[in-house]
């Protein structure tokens, strides 16, 4: 049990490559932390730093009240579970749940309790003398786990360990490891680059992009108030929509309509009442398809009429895709701005003037026909194209 | 169907070619053991000189008559046996560090090591053997145990160290990882999860270093005088028929065999842990 400080975090390669540039994290005692950004984004070599397995260019990492700088991985006191599993293929599923035990010179006696313990807990009692080479994915993955959890290290530290499983075992094994961390209460980082999974299992999520940590917070805050358009690109599926804009004094202009700001959204926004460039987000749930809007709730938003291309049913409900006629902005501008600021790096998430709506399975719209959409202008986003800001956070 | 069965048949015609083609000068010489002094010249064709007419073993018994002391034979063996097998440890332990450091870290001059190391593998011993030879009679490692086995370190270790570097770059990098999270100091994580891995690769060098030192020929006529530490391959230059008239042919075939024999029981036997795929299951797939 101990927390996680990076203070000032950073990391350069011996070729100049920057990797995670000057990181500030805290980590409570027994909370499940998620880092989570595409691929490359130093969410591995964070951790990696953290387990000592990546020498720390700059910055402290402290485990508890301790510094870990220049401790080896064997004097941190935490355990990790690989992408890979890494499970030592010569040596059968005991010994491999065996070994950090056996390496830290506890009694056979006790060495087995624990392993009978985590078996149990794993569900892995019936393959303890087979071999990592005769087992299952999710076995493999499991065994992993067991070897993490035997030594009730102070953290437990996660990298990507589901992403080699089938969808449908991930998921099983997602709410295994949610469960798993409550009850033992230890603290957990968690690397993944699937958002899905940050946002089901953390207490809370760092987004990191590019070496930066982007944001850090609740599910919850990074879905309704992102920072900026990269994590609000990032977080949520399918990503939210952008579109250019225009803001003139109180009121956005969007390609299908004008938004009246409220009077406190505005002034957040700051600055002269002349006309100013934005992106605005919009998130697939925030449209519906108009018929389907209550008379009190479509004054609430804006109605417009557009063209679908396609429409996706899943059942539940429809994601219409339909797109959008500019009005000023040339969409490989908007294209430009959403490169600079990482928001083409999400994926679907680029700006091209394609939009998914969330409709209700019970709308009647039609591949090819045109529809009468609303969309709750409560739930605008609106950033700034230059810096990628938002400027409608309410923090 | 049919050219499978073409392709079959010429493969089987091709192996067999080979296998008589390897395998006949062995059958021969076991043929040349078992004949008396009197028969090895005798016989008009082929099939009664290839066919011992009366099958003898005093070729072999001869051999270890009269005890060490004595006996031309057992005082080399013995040497071969203990030069072989010692520089088969060190070159295994000497070159699992180096070819573990080489797949596993950067450090400057790792290049030059490697070219350094493919260099003396190919540098002809011949031209190695007078200047060696002056030295060692200067230091005093003339025909001694340590004066083999300096050579054939320096030209085994390039050959264990490159086979070892191939096995110990298979090993996934994460396994090590995982070792140094779960408690082990680097030397713990090399002995007990690398090296048990890298096993057939372990094994494959070992065979490899016990035949080249076993086999030699060159450095062992070189460098002994005695039975203090000649080996078998130049002590069978040595031997001496019963009269000055008669050839030693019987006696050198039996040693010959005799010298054959841990080669193949060696290949035999851990040829059975060359197992491949024994990293399967450490990672997925």
């Amino acid at each position: 049990m101990a927390e996680i400080v990076l203070d000032g975090v950073s990391k350069r390669f011996p070729d100049g490559f920057e990797a995670v540039k000057h990181m500030n994290l805290e980590i409570g005692d027994g909370e499940f932390m998620i880092l989570v950004g595409p691929s490359g984004c130093g969410k591995s070599t964070a951790l990696r730093m953290i387990a000592g397995l990546e020498d720390i260019t700059e910055g402290q990492v402290r485990i508890g009240d301790r510094v870990v700088n220049e401790l080896a991985p064997k004097d941190r006191d935490i355990a990790m579970v690989f992408q890979t599993y890494a499970l030592y293929p010569h040596m059968t599923v005991r010994e491999n749940m065996a070994f950090p035990l056996k390496l830290a010179k506890v009694p056979d006696a006790e060495i087995d309790e624990k392993v009978a313990a985590a078996a149990k807990i794993l569900d892995l009692e019936e393959h303890l003398d087979r071999k990592p080479a005769n087992l299952s994915g999710g076995q493999r993955q499991r065994v992993a786990m067991g070897r993490a959890i035997v030594r009730d290290p102070s953290a437990f530290l996660m990298d990507e360990p589901l992403s080699n499983l089938d969808a449908k075992l991930r998921v099983q094994m997602r709410t295994e490891v949610a469960r798993i961390q409550s009850d033992l209460g230890t603290t957990m980082v968690y690397v993944t680059h699937d958002q899905t999974e940050a946002m089901t299992l953390g207490d809370r999520i760092g987004v990191m992009r590019t070496g930066l940590l982007q944001q850090v917070g609740a599910p919850s805050e990074l879905y309704a108030d992102p920072a900026n358009l990269f994590v609000a690109g990032f977080i949520g599926s399918p990503a939210m929509n952008f579109i250019p804009a225009q803001l003139e004094g109180d009121r956005v202009r969007l390609p299908f309509g004008d938004i009246q700001l409220t009077s406190e959204t505005r002034s957040r926004i700051g600055g002269d009442g002349a006309g100013r460039q934005v992106i605005a987000g919009i998130r697939p749930e925030s449209f519906e398809d108009a018929t389907l809007v209550s008379g009190s709730e479509r004054d609430r938003g804006v109605t417009f009429r557009a063209t679908i291309d396609l429409v996706e049913s899943m059942g539940s409900e429809l994601y219409a895709h339909f797109k959008l006629h500019h009005e000023g902005v040339e969409s490989d501008q908007l294209e430009e701005l959403a490169q600079d600021s990482g928001a083409a790096e999400v994926p679907g998430g680029a700006a091209e003037g394609q939009i998914v709506a969330r409709l209700e399975a019970a709308s009647p719209v039609k591949r090819g026909q045109e529809a009468e959409l609303w969309v709750d202008t409560d739930k605008i986003h609106l950033f700034d194209p230059s810096t990628g800001e938002s400027l409608t956070r309410s923090a | 169907m049919e050219r499978n069965s073409r392709e079959y048949a010429l493969w089987s015609i091709g192996m067999l070619l080979v296998l008589l083609f390897a395998l006949i000068p062995v059958i021969w010489i076991i043929s040349l053991s078992l004949k008396t002094p009197a028969t090895i010249t005798e016989g008009t064709t082929f099939w009664d000189r290839f066919i011992p007419q009366d099958i003898t073993f005093d070729n072999y018994t001869a051999l270890f008559e009269g005890g060490i002391d004595e006996s031309p034979f057992i005082a080399p063996l013995i040497n071969s046996i203990l030069i072989a097998s010692i520089t088969t440890v060190i070159a295994i332990v000497l070159a699992s560090f180096a070819a573990y450091a080489i797949a596993r870290l950067d450090f400057p001059g790792k290049a030059l090591i490697l070219a350094g190391a493919l260099a003396i593998a190919m540098f002809p011993a011949i031209s190695t053997i007078g200047p060696l030879f002056d030295m060692w009679r200067a230091i005093g490692l003339y025909d001694t145990y340590a004066g083999l086995i300096i050579p054939y370190l320096s030209f085994s270790l390039p050959l264990a160290i490159y086979t070892l570097v191939a096995f110990f770059r298979e090993i996934p990098w994460d396994l090590e990882d995982a070792a140094s999270v779960d408690g082990a100091t680097p030397f713990q994580a090399f002995r007990k999860v690398i090296v048990p891995l890298a096993a057939p690769g372990v094994f494959t060098a070992a065979i490899l270093v016990f035949i080249f030192a076993w086999n030699d020929f060159l450095f062992a006529i070189s460098l002994t005088s005695s039975d203090a530490s000649r080996t078998v391959p130049a002590a069978l230059a040595f031997f001496t028929g019963e009269s000055q008239f008669t050839q030693p042919t019987g006696n050198i075939a039996a040693a010959a065999v005799i010298v054959t024999v841990p080669i193949i029981i060696f290949v035999l036997f851990f040829q059975r842990r060359i197992v491949s795929g024994l990293t399967a299951g450490a990672v997925k797939g």
